[in-house]
């Protein structure tokens, strides 16, 4: 490994100093993706602040009945909390669909939100990659692409975010908070992430002297009627080709609310609230969840090797759609595919 | 820098760089080959050990962010000449080929038994999906787990350790 110095952040207010002093400094918690990326000298650290210690492992209810999560508190912790598990199944499932038991022991809920593409030409320092080396061309576009984005892709990147957790907090509308030199500020989820366009090397709109210190759900949760769908090339422990969270409000066969987000297709967790609109108000029916899937695939593209995930997340989204109606989340466990053929 | 670590009940004060890893530091620094060296970036299980009871991939671990901690590794897991329940186990049901990845799977069987979520063979199946055994024992492995989840249940006869 490159080698890098080591600190502490005593709080909050000192890890932002220490990072604001050094602009080649990264913060680390879980570890899992900034140590890989340092071995694969992707990542070359100036030092690491270690941000474990500060007090951001708290699962507690916010004043309008939602939850805020440290940023801190680890992925299988969260998975399994009684009240993610009771109001949020649709955020626990996500998280077991992602990574190893021992991967989600370490890594972090603020971290989860911050890890990288697993773009192989990304990880591939001798190979050209718009997001490792900006302006140096995609090597994904024209090469092997089975695993890239269809949708919001640009000609610098066809990258793909791999979180599936985030794909949850997406439709959930959970939101970012983070703190600065100018003090806290909150982003909501679907903002938090960006499209490549011509910066491919910047993920987020996360500051570069900014800290995540929790996420917030608001109180809707769809305990009932949702589904986390994860299509991969083997059955755990792999990343999604394409995934979909779906959260609903079923009245009398009508849908009132439709959440839907989808993982393994674009830069970010891509939620579309055009489909949604369209969802709402229509039957809960197979010919308005078709209607929906095209909406959201409108201007989807493929770039050779994954022309196929264009009708798999067609197909996926009207599945997903009609688990989440029957009130059948697929479970994480059982591999079978829950719910009637749709 | 230095570090203080408990390591199968010994404690060990060490002075390490920021970049050794935990797995570099039981191996190279403590003599405790057992935890195996497979990928070193996750993607395995073969270097899974027990940091303060839960399972984590050692290769990931940075030793100085683990100051203070207990760690349990397959070295730790036998009393004496009693093997652990799950290293029997694994013996009994011929639950490895080379062995290459076996103390990790085991280290990590303890861990999944001690969170007492998975119940099914399909739940152990998804929970042990972090190792992989190129041998393919996995059916083998999943057996030597559920004797030893069925052992632990008997006792009150019903739900899980």
């Amino acid at each position: 490994m490159n080698n890098f110095g080591y600190a502490r952040a005593t709080d909050v207010a000192d890890a932002v100093r220490q990072i604001t002093a050094d602009p080649e400094a990264k913060f680390i918690a879980g570890g899992t993706n900034i140590i890989d990326l340092i071995k694969e000298h992707v990542a070359r650290p100036s030092r690491l602040i270690d941000i474990t210690h500060l007090p951001l492992n708290r699962v507690e209810e916010t004043e309008d009945g939602g939850l805020r999560i440290g940023a801190l508190v680890p992925n299988s912790d969260l998975a399994w909390h009684p009240q993610v598990e009771a109001r949020y199944p649709l955020l626990a499932s996500a998280i077991l669909a992602g990574a190893s038991q021992q991967l989600r022991n370490m890594a972090t809920t603020g971290g989860n939100l911050l890890q990288r593409t697993r773009c192989f030409y990304f990880y591939d320092t001798s190979t050209p990659c718009n997001k490792r080396e900006p302006g140096s061309g995609c090597s994904a576009i024209g090469g092997i692409n089975r695993m890239h984005a269809i949708l919001g892709t640009s000609e610098h990147c066809i990258a793909t975010h791999p979180s599936d957790m985030c794909v949850a907090l997406a439709a959930l509308d959970a939101r970012v908070l983070a703190t600065g030199p100018a003090g806290e500020r909150s982003i909501a989820l679907t903002d938090f992430h960006r499209l490549p366009g011509d910066t491919p090397q910047i993920d987020s709109n996360l500051r570069a002297d900014e800290i995540i210190t929790a996420i917030e759900l608001p109180p809707k949760g769809f305990p009932r009627t949702y589904t986390y769908l994860k299509i991969r090339d083997r059955l755990s422990y792999a990343f999604a080709l394409v995934s979909v969270a779906v959260g609903l409000e079923i009245e009398g066969g009508t849908i009132r609310e439709a959440r839907l987000a989808l993982g393994g297709v674009a830069h970010k967790p891509w939620r579309d609230r055009e489909a949604e609109a369209e969802l709402n108000g229509t039957p809960a029916t197979r010919e308005s969840f078709a209607r929906g899937a095209d909406t959201v695939l409108r201007s989807a593209r493929g770039f050779g090797h994954n022309d196929f995930k264009v009708e798999l997340a067609r197909r996926a989204i009207v599945r997903a759609l009609t688990q989440a109606a029957e009130g059948k989340p697929q479970s994480q466990a059982d591999k079978r595919v829950s719910g009637s053929v749709p | 820098m230095a570090v203080t670590l408990r390591v199968n009940g010994v404690e060990h004060k060490l002075t390490v760089a920021p970049w050794t890893t935990l797995l570099d530091l039981l191996r190279l620094h403590l003599d405790l080959t057992g935890t195996k060296k497979g990928c070193d970036h996750g993607q395995c299980g073969a270097c899974t050990v027990l940091v303060d009871g839960r399972r984590i991939n050692s290769c990931l671990t940075l030793a100085v962010m683990k100051d203070g901690a207990q760690v349990t590794t397959i070295e730790g897991l036998a009393r004496g000449d009693a093997l652990h329940p799950l290293q029997q186990a694994f013996i009994d049901h011929d639950a490895f080929q080379c062995g290459y990845c076996t103390p990790g799977q085991i280290c990590s069987a303890v861990g999944l038994i001690a969170e007492g979520k998975a119940r099914t063979a399909d739940e152990i199946r998804d929970m042990m999906s972090g190792n992989i055994c190129r041998c393919g024992a996995y059916p083998h492995i999943v057996a030597a787990i559920e004797e030893v989840m069925g052992k632990l249940k008997q006792p009150s006869g019903k739900g899980a350790p």
